[in-house]
């Protein structure tokens, strides 16, 4: 192999590794990339992590829309969780109050984290909540059950198509996440 | 066209030398055609043994009920032997192959990078040895299906870590393997072989090298995301610290849809290669083989989310992803055609590699049409996860793929060894196959359409017979692969003791430049570049 092609070979290999570092960054970058587009498009069933200030909507009394309530707890998060109403049937426009209770089994502080999710995906925009308390992690002491409040509105620009929207929490155990911070 | 016999050039400041003696030869060797028959030696006995637990897999679905294994280690199965197959067997293979053809066919005397040819072979055993011994480890082998979604795949027990750590010595590997193929094309070609004279295997091989780039770095960095999510609490999928497991199943198939060609454009460029030469024809349609390659790449980076029509995506991107996905089908057409018009009127002879590569343009046309069956997102949900994305994906890699490998080496296995293999063999061989692979693979059309899910070890009565069937075809087929083994074996140690030509098959040498070195080809070939440049293809 003479010396110019093994010059060529080098230069090649140089921008070719390049390449595979910018797409083992381009992995990365697909994180920010698609949690963007999850909020622009609404699509996923993403919710706002933050409340929404109150808004005055105009009151549908003609439309009904039933709101589903599901909660729910993986094996390792040692808790009761239940909502207070399985479903409950609203009209857009209108502030809610709904009620769920949340107890600690354990005999330690427990520090958890409620993820929200609405499903069909498409409706998430359209579903606002002004107080939540999976804005924030809750802490619970030893034995601790407590009834906390969701208020929500279902904005009156939701599509016609859509006659019932879910709402879905998942309690999770954060306590030694959160104890590291 | 006479032949070009490689010559020692005496001006050359080092002096070429044969192969080191000894077993230390195979370990330090820098040569191309030593690292290829490394690679496709390695490759085979990964078949065998990703073969072996596809057998696991098909005794216990041999009747409903637990049988043999126990659920887990049936999960492990099924996981195990995907990735063996995927990236111990058939990625391995085709390297192999790129590894002994590419220098003689482009007429350079070896890989532009020889050194870092053998370390990625030698990463790429490393790798594949890691993920086995993961089979030993407690909690077993990794069981959440060879797409390692999470969270499933975070209950692994100690095996995960090294799992992925596997994962990223055969990504490595793989890299350093596709930046070598490019390095070579670009830079090594001889004088004379401009880009659009070059065989189909090399065109293909060129643009896999470049899918390899973009998408090993991307599954690194999705493994490398399960690592830290596992570990050091980061929570990329983890839905309690504000991930999602969705967003893998996006990081993933950008990665997964473009692996698939990586294992079935090689293919294409192999049966471009075989096709021509049995039908003594020049190729059909060379320059729209060229394109129609390079669309595929294209597109298959933007239609991953046909693999997960049911995540609940918006109709928007189902409509999307639905009509980007059936747009495939149109170079896959244009090649499908240019094969057929290539056998069209041609003095055809059905030597053991046509035979394989005949099989393969029906059979993988056949695996072509249920993919487009699944493309159309409405039906997909019925699909989903069942056998029906079984038979679909086998029919497009066994009967494709795989196929086209025992063409190839039944193809150039003469060139190589410099002996003829047994043709009664090399026949017997393919037609258990073909017969076995659809026994095996087409009843689980019925049983996908029918609602039986993938992945499960034991399942409804009413799902028994087809089942049966297919293991049965799964046993034969499995048997007849142990032929393919003899007649390699016996072809490497003198074969049928006829003496090949250099052209080995009938005016070969007007396709490809490799036919005029002699059979063997000496260690070093093309030191000094061929004059004549073939071109008959045009």
């Amino acid at each position: 192999m003479n010396e110019i092609t093994k010059q060529k070979n080098a230069k090649l290999v140089r921008i070719l590794v390049f390449v595979v570092l910018g797409m083992f960054g381009f992995g990365y970058a697909l994180v920010p990339i698609y949690d963007v587009l999850c909020e622009v498009t609404g699509l996923n069933g993403k919710v706002e992590a933050s409340a929404v200030k109150d808004v005055g909507y105009e009151i549908d009394k003609n439309r009904e829309i039933t709101v589903e309530f599901m909660t729910a707890l993986n094996e390792a998060t040692a808790m009761v969780f239940r909502s207070e109403m399985k479903k409950l049937k609203v009209h857009p426009g209108e502030y809610y109050t709904v009620n769920f209770y949340a107890e600690n089994k354990t005999d330690k502080v427990m520090v958890a984290q409620a993820i929200p999710s609405i499903s069909p995906g498409a409706a998430a925009e359209f579903f606002k909540k002004t107080e939540c308390f999976c804005f924030s992690e809750q802490t619970f002491q030893p034995r601790e059950g407590r009834t906390m409040p969701v208020r929500f509105v279902v904005n009156p620009d939701l599509p016609e198509k859509y006659k019932t929207i879910t709402l879905a929490y998942t309690f999770f155990d954060n306590t030694e996440a959160s104890v590291k911070k | 066209m006479s032949a070009v016999v490689a010559e020692h050039d005496d001006h050359h400041d080092h002096h070429d030398h044969g192969p080191a003696k000894g077993l230390l030869r195979w370990i330090i060797t820098t040569n191309h055609k030593d690292i290829g028959t490394l690679y496709l030696l390695f490759a085979l006995a990964m078949f065998f043994v990703g073969g072996a637990m596809a057998m696991v897999i098909r005794a216990e679905l041999f009747e409903p009920g637990m049988q043999f294994v126990n659920p887990q280690f049936f999960n492990s199965m099924t996981t195990m032997h995907a990735l063996v197959m995927v990236f111990g067997a058939v990625m391995p293979a085709f390297v192999g192959l790129a590894n002994w053809m590419i220098p003689m066919m482009i007429g350079a005397p070896d890989m532009a990078l020889p050194r870092m040819n053998n370390m990625s072979f030698w990463l790429l055993v490393a790798g594949v040895l890691l993920l086995a011994s993961t089979l030993f480890m407690e909690g077993g082998a990794p069981a959440s299906g060879w797409t390692l979604y999470p969270p499933l795949v975070l209950q692994t027990g100690n095996a995960l870590p090294f799992a992925i750590f596997s994962v990223h010595l055969l990504g490595i590997s793989s890299i350093m393997g596709a930046i070598n193929i490019v390095a070579t094309i670009f830079n090594m070609r001889a004088p004379g072989m401009t880009l659009m004279k070059m065989p189909m295997f090399v065109w293909t091989w060129l643009i896999t090298g470049f899918l390899l780039i973009a998408i090993m770095p991307v599954f690194a960095g999705a493994v490398t995301m399960l690592l830290t999510d596992k570990f050091f609490d980061t929570s990329f999928f983890d839905a309690a610290g504000g991930g999602d497991p969705v967003l893998y199943q996006h990081i993933f198939w950008f990665f997964g849809h473009p692996e698939v060609y990586v294992m079935i454009l090689p293919t294409f460029g192999v049966a471009s290669t075989i096709i021509p030469v049995f039908a003594r024809k020049p190729l059909f349609g060379y320059s729209s083989m060229v394109y129609a390659t390079a669309a595929i790449a294209f597109l298959s980076f933007i239609v991953w989310a046909h693999h997960m029509f049911t995540v609940g995506m918006p109709i928007a991107g189902e409509l999307y992803f639905m009509y980007a996905t059936m747009l495939i089908a149109i170079p896959t057409g244009v090649k499908v055609f240019n094969w057929t018009a290539t056998m069209w009127k041609g003095s055809m002879t059905f030597e053991t590699p046509m035979l394989f590569s005949i099989a393969f343009v029906v059979l993988f046309t056949m695996g072509g049409f249920t993919g487009l069956m699944m493309a159309v997102a409405p039906v997909d949900f019925q699909y989903h996860d069942t056998y029906f994305i079984v038979a679909h994906f086998h029919y497009t890699l066994v009967p494709a793929s795989v196929f086209i490998l025992m063409a190839a080496g039944y193809f150039w296995l003469p060139k190589w060894t410099g002996h003829m293999y047994d043709e009664r063999i090399g026949r017997l061989h393919f037609w258990l196959s073909v017969v076995s692979v659809n026994i095996l693979f087409f009843p689980q059309h019925f049983l996908g359409l029918a609602g039986m899910p993938r992945r499960i070890p034991d399942y409804a009565v009413q799902f028994a017979d087809w089942n049966m069937i297919s293991s049965i075809g799964g046993f034969i087929f499995g048997a007849s692969q142990l032929l393919f083994l003899y007649v390699v074996i016996k072809t490497i140690k003198g074969g049928t003791g006829e003496k090949v030509t250099d052209e080995v098959w009938e005016d070969a040498a007007k396709h490809s430049l490799e036919w005029t070195l002699s059979s063997p080809p000496p260690y070093h070939s093309f030191t000094t570049p061929p004059k004549v440049i073939p071109t008959e293809h045009f």
